[in-house]
């Protein structure tokens, strides 16, 4: 319900008319000196002519001032980040009548999609950050029809991008250039589900939120929790390896997804679509096509592990002095030993029960600054401050178990005790789902009301929890009062969201923000990308988080699995590694 | 000046609500409680009256089985000061309800009896309306807007009605029932849920109050309603005309 909002925001931005897109796009013009010293000299060897992304899109800006009442703040979103400037490969063939008519005859001509309006569509991310200039969009409705586009694709070395819901933030799921885009949305059916194991298939382009729902109505949630859920798709979803709300208590899609449908760039279908949950025969490869964004393989079916819908679902909102005490409270909750000895007195064996019982209920943990926080009480309507007076940290913890009242009473001891030794300074208590969703909607709708406060800067970052905000304070240092620099994530899962928000996109910012983020990332063994990927953003950053020489694994890898490399070009590998 | 608060748990607003196989009733087994939103608001008001200088205690009330203390809880820990539950494993009706009110009224004497409107599980709109039959007291039903005068013991109550606004002015002692735009409830915060746990809650039986639960109520069935049916693509205007004629039967 909460949620509404957002979602109609994002509708409205997903299908906004074409107008909307045609403003002209500022092309970025980046000093080559702040690409990262792995690839400075690829992209200075380039020589001749260097592209901008919108390259394509800034021959139409006729039209459209003033076109649908959108503040100009978003208008104005047309700016993509690091790695702001890749030549076409002219390797790559280019799409002639031939091949459409050939697409028509295997899908129809309803599923070939030349229609300007739905291609721009398609051609722009979500944000308004990455456009690529596709003519084509295919929509097939099976494994067959997607193996045999891209067999054909691979004959023709047609470079193609598998898009699913498009929700994506680092430009993965877009064309860069001319890149046909294979939507996944027609296949969208529920395959099996196994009410004893749990054991869920389904078709790659059900959208996440529908999933949640048939699950609830069987009693069953996904693993997987994430803002993006009303138009994010599975398939999208298992290709990057999104993480999302509640990896902190059921783990990554690498565990919980037990088999896939892939289709390879020679459209060869590798069916791995296992529903067991052991498998100990050779390589798992279904682990290649996890979190490889579409480079290695279109997935086509998925196989999920859902756990049982627990009843009792307890959200606390905290406030923290300082961030220090916020993850040391974080600590705490893991190890919550601690707390019941202190609390109990209680030892050796019964100890570890209690861990064990404490440490099963934890279903999220997340945290806000008070700059997020101000932020969404400024930008999203009907949202308030659960507490009388605002504090620097915010926590979110939410418990979900089988029993309410021992998980009330388990959490009121546990923030009893916190209360006590002063570790948060106050809280609240959701006492019923509606007052649940408005706490989660203060954490969730952060990316929204950053999209409505103006441009902004996003890094998922994986840091050391200890660490975690000596970014950001850092960075608030560094830029001063140019940008609002705020944080907030998964606490439980070591994941900031550095989010920097300025009034527009300003090249000063983004030198002033790359690559200090990452060389600060990597300098404490972090990962630049915690769970949005790297896409195109980020392709060029991987060594900041990768060896070398894992890094050229792989590329051969990624070289024996499509030679023509015409799955998803230009992302995930840095472009030294991957011409 | 004293305030008594009713206050209901029902199935959580935002459960999505089954019906029982056998269709008695809804199913509430492992499901979802809460307060009443209506209740909340009611709650929320008596404590900003109280806390404006004109009143020196809240009450709150609940009828129903023993987990009505939870509920009671949350409404202490709100602010209540301190709670009544009236112990009933039978089904209460709005006018069993309205006895057992009548009976604390006369054990508590408060000065303001608020409610929430209605109930969202069974919508009934009806307790307030005949507690204040019961009690012969003024009442202002559907309450937007609720000033207390304490001096002249009157409350003046705006009132959303089909016509726009009405203005009641009540002597005191009155009813009140709350609707969803007088006020936005506030949190359990966690001082407040800790101190509520030491805030006394004091049980009665219906036997104690001497009230007979019966009704003249039976509920035969409770159904879903029916499913919408998928709608159809026509082709033509025609087509759609030919259906609104003969199938819809509208034009």
């Amino acid at each position: 319900m909460v949620n509404c909002n957002w979602k109609a925001t994002f509708r409205f931005i997903t299908h906004s008319p074409k107008s909307f897109f045609q403003r002209r796009c500022i092309p970025p013009s980046r000093n080559p000196t702040f690409l990262p010293s792995a690839s400075t000299s690829e992209f200075l060897c380039l020589g001749q002519r260097v592209f901008p992304f919108f390259n394509s899109l800034s021959n139409r800006v006729d039209i459209t001032e003033g076109c649908i009442g959108m503040p100009s703040a978003v208008l104005r979103k047309c700016y993509g980040s690091t790695a702001g400037l890749v030549q076409r490969n002219p390797k790559y063939s280019t799409l002639n009548d031939e091949d459409v008519s050939y697409f028509e005859g295997i899908l129809g001509k309803k599923n070939v999609i030349q229609d300007e309006e739905r291609l721009v569509a398609a051609n722009t991310d979500w944000m308004h950050k990455y456009k690529g200039s596709s003519k084509l969009l295919l929509q097939p409705r099976s494994t067959h029809e997607v193996s045999q586009i891209l067999k054909y694709c691979n004959s023709r070395c047609l470079a193609v991008v598998p898009q699913g819901g498009n929700t994506g933030l680092v430009g993965g799921s877009v064309p860069v250039f001319d890149e046909v885009i294979i939507s996944l949305s027609s296949m969208n059916n529920i395959v099996s589900f196994d009410k004893v194991s749990g054991i869920l298939v389904c078709e790659a382009g059900c959208i996440l939120e529908n999933i949640i729902t048939f699950l609830d109505n069987e009693g069953f949630i996904m693993p997987l929790d994430l803002g993006a859920k009303g138009s994010c798709q599975i398939g999208g979803n298992v290709s990057t390896n999104a993480g999302g709300l509640r990896l902190v208590r059921y783990g990554s899609l690498h565990g919980n997804v037990l088999g896939l449908e892939a289709v390879l760039a020679n459209g060869t279908v590798i069916d791995m679509l296992k529903t067991v949950l052991k498998d100990n025969t050779g390589y798992d490869l279904k682990h290649l096509f996890i979190g490889s964004e579409g480079s290695l393989g279109i997935v086509t079916k998925v196989s999920i592990l859902t756990p049982p819908k627990l009843s009792s679902v307890n959200v606390a909102f905290l406030a923290c002095k300082d961030y220090i005490i916020c993850c040391w409270t974080d600590q705490n909750c893991f190890n919550t030993c601690d707390v019941l000895m202190e609390l109990k007195r209680l030892e050796g064996k019964l100890l570890q029960e209690a861990k064990r019982k404490l440490g099963e209920i934890l279903s999220a943990f997340e945290f806000l600054d008070i700059q997020s926080m101000n932020l969404v009480l400024n930008h999203l309507e009907g949202t308030r401050n659960p507490l009388p007076t605002m504090h620097n940290f915010y926590v979110l913890i939410e418990t979900t178990g089988s029993d309410e009242a021992f998980d009330k009473q388990k959490l009121e001891a546990f923030l009893l005790h916190a209360m006590e030794n002063e570790l948060i300074s106050d809280g609240v208590l959701a006492q019923d789902i509606n007052q649940s969703s408005s706490f989660w909607h203060l954490r969730e709708g952060i990316p929204e009301a950053l999209m409505r406060a103006g441009a902004v800067y996003k890094y998922d970052l994986s840091i050391p929890v200890d660490k975690l905000y000596n970014l950001v304070e850092e960075m608030r240092t560094r830029l001063g009062n140019v940008a609002n620099v705020v944080g907030y994530g998964h606490l439980g899962d070591g994941n900031l969201h550095l989010n920097i928000s300025a009034p527009q996109y300003d090249d000063k910012i983004l030198s002033q923000i790359e690559p200090y983020v990452y060389e600060w990332t990597s300098k404490h063994r972090g990962s630049i990308s915690a769970e949005h990927g790297l896409g195109l953003m980020k392709a060029n950053e991987i060594l900041y988080s990768q060896s070398r020489e894992t890094v050229q694994l792989m590329a051969s890898i990624k070289n024996l699995m499509d030679p023509h490399k015409i799955l998803n070009p230009y992302k995930v590998l840095p472009h030294s590694f991957s011409s | 000046m004293k305030i008594m608060v009713a206050i209901k748990r029902v199935v959580d607003y935002a459960v999505k609500i089954r019906v029982k196989p056998d269709k008695t009733g809804v199913e509430t087994q492992n499901v979802k409680m809460s307060m009443n939103p209506f209740c909340e608001i009611a709650l929320e008001e008596a404590l900003r009256i109280k806390e404006s200088g004109f009143a020196s205690e809240v009450v709150a009330v609940s009828m129903g089985p023993s987990q009505c203390v939870d509920t009671l809880r949350t409404g202490l820990a709100m602010g209540a000061d301190r709670g009544i539950h009236v112990d009933s494993t039978a089904t209460l009706f709005p006018l069993s309800v309205a006895k057992l009110l009548k009976a604390l009224v006369e054990v508590e004497k408060p000065t303001l009896l608020i409610l929430g409107k209605q109930a969202i599980d069974d919508d009934c709109n009806q307790t307030g309306q005949m507690i204040a039959g019961l009690l012969n007291w003024p009442q202002g039903t559907f309450a937007s807007k609720v000033i207390v005068d304490k001096e002249k013991q009157v409350a003046t109550v705006d009132r959303e009605i089909d016509d726009g606004i009405e203005t009641l002015s009540l002597d005191l002692p009155a009813v009140i029932t709350t609707d969803l735009r007088l006020n936005q409830p506030r949190y359990a915060t966690l001082p407040n849920i800790m101190k509520a746990k030491s805030k006394p809650i004091k049980k009665y039986t219906p036997q104690d109050l001497k009230v007979e639960i019966k009704s003249d109520l039976e509920i035969i069935q409770v159904t879903e309603p029916p499913k919408r049916k998928a709608g159809v693509m026509v082709s033509s205007v025609d087509e759609l005309i030919n259906k609104l004629k003969n199938e819809a039967n509208v034009i």
